[in-house]
Parts: structure tokens; C-alpha cells; sequence
């Protein structure tokens, strides 16, 4: 009875089987991460995100230095796509242009929409810049028509620059921090927590007890002792690696743990006890053997950690601690709304605060999907 | 057994206490330069200088001309008595200054801690019950903004609705007349209407991380057997889950003291400044940048031995709580 039935079912099954049994590693953590749908939109805005911040002289439409005094605190201007007119319409985005009027009483400046249209198109040749700073250029992902016009997505700040360009060039920097600070604390955790869980006995106690000790510093208090050691005149470059060692610090000992618990658990499965047997050096065991089966697990809290340097030197820049100045973060972004004044009349300047947030909720729904993917076959 | 976990627990605090105070006296030292040089450059900016014989002097003064482990065991055998040294900037005794926002940091410590739990307990065992209900979303939702959200932005936005939708300043923990006025009842009252705001800031991010703790532990008990067992035997609902699933769950959410209060004392340095409290955050900022070490160095071993001192209760507590746990 069976053994009419059989065939067939089984090659039934064993198609669908097969495709699981012989995928690798890799394809089967990305099948079920693909399952996590707030994880695949926060890859999605982090991918953005980082191509931004690649080519931010490309996507700014101005050069985020300049001034422009007769644009001070000018409100955000929407970009309209559909261009309608009395023969139609068609598509050619716009901005409409803001008249500056002073009140002679109150000597207030304010802004109102003056009816005309800034055309802007593609591709077109505005502000000249460097990119990366080796080639020079001038085209720019949007610019408007008339290179004598200025638009500002975002509005512009105290000094009349342009927010939307601020903006693009604090991705640059807000995001690599995190990138940079992520390899600092792995290069710690990694070998400080193998050590620990690999060896154990004295040397992983010790490596415990200054774990809990870094753990249970309050941050904030001993990051701002250690940034208010930085002398204010070091150039940018050198302030944003001795920030990004800082901010490092404290993001390794979470790493350390997830590293330690794993060879604990692992140090004893069958596969290194093989390979010890088989006369493997230790290094061999420990690069070969055990840290492949840990790499998802490692990028999955190395994805976690990001979002914590990233508010790390928000806050620090924030404070006039971390950067300062002539670099753009988004913390030094967010020092211009430090004071209730400003905001009141410019609340427009709360929006590198928006892309901090988006940038943290991102990482984290990538890094908890990661986290569920990275065991694939625990189901 | 437990009376000796304890003592043990107490005595690890020593060397970690002597950790805080080397890391804290490091700190305050990484600086180059002195409070003297500060000093100097400030009375630069107006002109006066200082003759070499009267900067010796001084040096000698402050003891800042000894080597480095002098000053240490010098500083340090006086804290064990209570005297934090002088503050060079204010010309007056640190402990004079320090202890007031000490309290009132505590104070907004503890008020956040018992505020996280409050909202966190309930919406945790809510979320987990009724797993992806709408309920749950919004919860997750809410939960992961406050997450995301830095705690000085979320100060700045409520402050800018503050002065903009009800005209009023939000900031500060007292009203103007109570500033400095000694302790009372009303003050203590007055205190309480301006609590509230800092404590939901410093609140909102450990509250959504606790109540993605509550989710997560009670998930993991509610598919044990011993549940059905209850609920075939006919036990109601609600008893059924705060009886037992909860209380297992609860383990873990205890031992989060520890982790909880380093971050609340962290957050509150950021948020006071931003708020413009009267705590140790904004005092101990402009310590650190004027360099008065004694002061800044108080602040720093003193937020420091805070979160140590919360990392020990909260062992302990757990230790009260579950049986299980070994004292090894």
C-alpha cells in the first residue's frame, strides 16, 4: 500500500527539502530574513542612507558653507512636481519663491510667497565643488534653472545656509562615526571575549570583572570628561577619530559578552573537539572553525551597536563636546536648536533630529531582524 | 548563605569603588594643562598677568606641582573622610557645592526608575498577552520611537511645545520663588509639579526597552506546560498570568536596576543641561571645561558609585526574589 504511494510523495517532498538541505549558510539566514519586513525597509533606508552620505556633494544642492545673509532663517520650501497652468500641465518640478519683507516697527523678517515659481531640474550645473575632494565638478543631483536662484528644502539656518545641505553633508559624517566606531569595538570585543570564553578560568574572570566595570560607568559623565579633554584646535580629522575612539569604548563590552558566550557553548561541540584531536593549532580552531559559525551573530550585534555610537556623538556634538564647528554632524546640526529662541523661530532647524531618529529606528529593526535571521536553523 | 552572597557582594564593591576613583582621578587629569593654566588664560582675556613667582605659589597652593601619585593618594585619603578638596572656580568647599544636586539628581533617578516600571509593567504584560494585537503595535511602536529618539531632542520638542502652544517656560525644577528658598513642604510640592516633565524624557527610553524586556520573558513562560495546566484546573484569566507567569518573568526585569540606572544617570547629565536643571549634569559640565578638578572629579566618582551602588541592590534583590539563583 505504501509502495504505490510512496514514490510520488517523496519526490514531492524531497524537492522542497532539497532546496533547504543543500543551501548554504548565508542563503538560508537570508531567506528568513527577507521573511522580517521592518527589517527589509530599515536595510532599504540604511542602503539610502549610506549612498548619501557617499555622494553628499552630489545630492546637496549648495555648498553647506556658504552664506547667504539675505536668506536668514528662510522657512523650508516644498518641492512641487506637476507643474499646472492655464495650457495644461506637465511635469516639471518647482519651488515657490519666498519675498523677504522687513517690518519697519519690530524690524522682524519674514517670508512670504511672492506667486513666481523656482524651476529646478536633474542633473543641472550648480555650485562648484570637489568631490571627495579630488575631482571638481558641478553637477548636482537637483539645481535650479536659473544658477542665480537659491532654494532651501529645509529652510536655512541663523547664518542663512542651506539646511537641506547641512543635512547631506552630517549624513556623511553622523553615519561613518558609527561604521568607524562599530570596527574600533569589534576589533576589542572580539579578541577581548574570545579570549575570555575560549580560555576561561582566571583570565576570563578577570576579563568579566572589567566588563561589569565598564558596564556599570555611567557613559555620558566619563565620555564628557574625556572629550573635554580635546583640545578645541585639533583639526576636524583628528577630533572625529579620537570622538570615534571614545564613543568605541563602551560599545565593545555587549560584543564581548555575545562573543564569550558563544565559545563558551561552542568550545565543547564535537566539531572543535575534531579539530583539536586533528592536531589543529589554536589559531586554525579559532579562526576556521569557531568564528565562522559566529559571523551572523557578530553582525547582527555589530548592527545594534551603530545606532548607540551614532546617538553617542549626537549628543556629545550637541553639547559642544564632540565635533566641533566647521564639521557637520548631525549633533552639531542640532547644537543651532539649542536654545528655545531659535527654535521658536525656526523649529525647521529640529530636522537633522528626524533623520537621527529615522537613522536609530533603521539599525535597529535591520539589526533585531538580523538577529532572528541569524540562526537559520533553529526552525 | 544568602547573609554571606551579601557581605561577599558588599566587599567586591571595595576594589570596584578604588577602579571608579583611579578612572575618575585619570579623567580629571587627561586634560593637558592645569586649573592654573585656565586661570591664567582667563585673566589674559582681561588683561592681567600673572608674575612666575605667583604662579609657583599658587601651584604650591593647589599641590598641583607634586607627581601625579601624590596628588592621587593625597585626594583620595581625604574622600575617605569626606572632604572632596576645594573647588578652584568657586573659591568654596566641593561637598558645599556637590551634595544639593547630588540629592536632586538621585531624587530624579529614582522618580524615572519608579515611573519606567510603572508603565512598562502593565504595557509589557498587555503586549505579551495579546501578542500582535493592535494594541501590541502601538506599544512596539511608541516603544521604538522612544528608543530612537535621543533624550535632549525629546527635551528641546517638548519645550518648544511648551513655550509655543501654552506660552510657558517648562524648564527648571522649581518656579522662580522657590528657587532658592530653604527646604519646605511647598517647595517639595513645587518640586513635584516640575518633576514630571524631565522624568517622562529620561524616561521614555529605558521604559521602551523594559517593556520590550516584559514582552520578551513573559512570550518565553506563556507557552509553558504548567499554564495550561492552571488554566484546565479553571484558575480565572488574570490570576492565572499574575500568579505565576509573570512572577517568573519578573526575574529578569529586576536584574535591569542595574543597567537601568547607569543609563537614567547618564541621560539626566544631557537632559538637565538641555532643561536647565539643578542637578549635577550642568555643574559638573562646566567643571570639566573650566578644569576644577576636585569638583569635576567629585561629580564623576560620584555619578559613578551611583550606578555601582544600583548594580549591588539590584543583585541583591534578585537574590531575595529567586531562589534560583546560585551565590557562587
Amino acid at each position: 500500500m505504501s509502495e504505490t504511494a510512496g514514490p510520488e510523495l517523496t519526490v514531492d517532498i524531497g524537492q522542497h527539502r532539497d532546496r533547504y538541505d543543500i543551501a548554504s549558510q548565508w542563503q538560508l539566514t537570508w531567506w528568513a530574513f527577507k521573511k522580517h519586513h521592518l527589517a527589509m525597509i530599515g536595510l532599504w533606508v540604511i542602503g539610502l542612507m549610506y549612498l548619501i552620505s557617499l555622494v553628499c556633494e552630489f545630492t546637496a544642492p549648495e555648498d553647506p558653507f556658504i552664506q547667504h545673509r539675505r536668506a536668514v532663517f528662510h522657512p523650508p520650501q516644498m518641492i512641487h512636481f506637476i507643474d499646472v497652468r492655464e495650457d495644461g500641465w506637465s511635469f516639471h518640478p518647482y519651488v515657490e519663491k519666498m519675498t523677504r519683507k522687513r517690518d519697519p516697527k519690530t524690524l522682524a523678517i519674514t517670508y512670504t510667497p511672492s506667486g513666481e515659481n523656482i524651476y529646478l531640474k536633474f542633473f543641472g550645473k550648480g555650485t562648484p565643488y570637489k568631490f571627495w575632494g579630488l575631482w571638481e565638478a558641478d553637477v548636482h543631483l537637483f539645481a535650479t534653472e536659473n544658477p542665480r536662484d537659491k532654494f532651501f528644502l529645509f529652510g536655512a539656518d541663523r547664518l542663512g545656509r542651506d539646511m537641506f545641505s547641512r543635512v547631506m553633508y552630517g549624513t556623511r559624517i553622523s553615519m561613518s562615526i558609527g561604521l568607524v566606531g562599530v570596527v574600533i569595538s569589534l576589533i576589542l570585543g572580539i579578541s577581548l571575549g574570545g579570549v575570555s570564553g575560549y580560555y576561561g578560568g582566571r583570565i576570563d574572570a578577570l576579563i568579566q570583572r572589567l566588563i561589569e566595570f565598564v558596564l556599570s560607568l555611567p557613559t555620558i559623565p566619563i565620555w564628557l570628561a574625556l572629550a573635554a579633554a580635546l583640545p578645541a584646535s585639533w583639526p576636524i580629522y583628528q577630533q572625529y577619530f579620537v570622538i570615534t575612539l571614545i564613543v568605541s569604548l563602551v560599545g565593545w563590552t555587549e560584543l564581548g559578552r555575545v562573543v564569550r558566550g558563544r565559545f563558551l557553548a561552542m568550545k565543547n561541540e564535537d566539531f572543535v573537539v575534531a579539530a583539536r584531536l586533528d592536531g589543529a593549532s589554536e589559531a586554525r580552531i579559532i579562526g576556521r572553525h569557531m568564528l565562522p559559525s559566529l559571523t551572523s551573530h557578530i553582525i547582527a550585534s555589530l548592527t545594534l551597536a551603530i545606532p548607540l555610537m551614532i546617538l553617542a556623538e549626537t549628543g556629545l556634538s550637541f553639547l559642544g563636546l564632540g565635533l566641533q564647528p566647521p564639521a557637520i554632524s548631525w549633533g552639531v546640526l542640532l547644537k543651532e536648536a539649542q536654545n528655545i529662541r531659535s527654535i521658536s523661530q525656526a523649529p525647521w532647524l529640529f530636522i537633522p533630529g528626524g533623520f537621527v531618529v529615522i537613522a536609530v529606528l533603521a539599525f535597529n529593526f535591520l539589526g533585531d531582524g538580523m538577529r532572528d535571521a541569524a540562526d537559520p536553523y533553529g526552525n | 548563605m544568602i547573609w554571606r552572597y551579601i557581605l561577599k557582594r558588599i566587599l567586591w564593591m571595595v576594589p570596584f569603588l578604588f577602579a571608579v576613583s583611579v578612572v575618575a582621578f585619570l579623567l580629571i587629569q587627561a586634560p593637558p594643562g592645569d586649573y592654573l593654566t585656565t586661570y591664567i588664560a582667563k585673566l589674559g582675556e582681561s588683561n592681567e598677568v600673572l608674575d612666575q613667582a605667583s604662579v609657583d605659589n599658587l601651584r604650591q597652593r593647589f599641590g598641583l606641582d607634586r607627581p601625579l601619585y601624590v596628588q592621587y593618594f593625597k585626594w583620595v585619603s581625604r574622600l575617605l573622610v569626606g572632604d572632596f578638596g576645594m573647588s578652584f572656580e568657586w573659591r568654596q568647599p566641593v561637598s558645599d557645592l556637590v551634595w544639593e544636586r547630588m540629592g536632586l539628581t538621585l531624587c530624579l533617578s529614582l522618580a524615572t526608575l519608579l515611573f519606567t516600571w510603572a508603565i512598562s509593567f502593565p504595557i509589557g504584560i498587555y503586549s505579551a498577552v495579546h501578542k500582535y494585537s493592535i494594541g501590541d503595535y502601538v506599544a512596539t511602536t511608541i516603544g521604538f520611537i522612544g528608543l530612537a529618539t535621543p533624550n535632549f531632542l525629546l527635551a528641546l520638542i517638548l519645550m518648544y511645545i511648551g513655550v509655543v502652544h501654552f506660552g510657558a517656560d517648562v524648564g527648571g525644577l522649581f518656579s522662580p520663588a522657590y528657587k532658592n528658598a530653604p527646604w519646605s513642604w511647598d517647595k517639595i510640592v513645587d518640586l513635584s509639579k516640575h518633576l514630571w516633565l524631565p522624568v517622562v524624557v529620561l524616561g521614555t527610553g529605558s521604559t521602551a526597552s523594559l517593556i520590550r524586556v516584559m514582552r520578551a520573558n513573559l512570550l518565553d513562560e506563556l507557552n509553558k506546560p504548567y499554564v495550561d495546566t492552571a488554566r484546565a484546573k479553571g484558575l480565572s484569566e488574570f490570576w492565572l498570568i499574575m500568579k505565576y507567569p509573570v512572577r517568573v518573568a519578573l526575574n529578569p526585569f529586576i536584574s535591569t536596576i542595574g543597567w537601568v540606572l547607569p543609563n537614567l544617570v547618564s541621560g539626566a547629565v544631557v537632559t538637565a543641561i538641555v532643561l536647565g536643571l539643578p542637578t549635577a549634569g550642568p555643574l559638573m559640565l562646566q567643571a570639566l571645561l573650566s578644569q576644577d578638578m576636585y569638583l569635576a572629579g567629585a561629580f564623576v566618582l560620584l555619578l559613578s558609585s551611583l550606578t555601582v551602588v544600583g548594580m549591588l541592590i539590584s543583585d541583591i534583590l534578585l537574590v531575595f526574589l529567586d531562589p534560583r539563583v546560585t551565590y557562587e
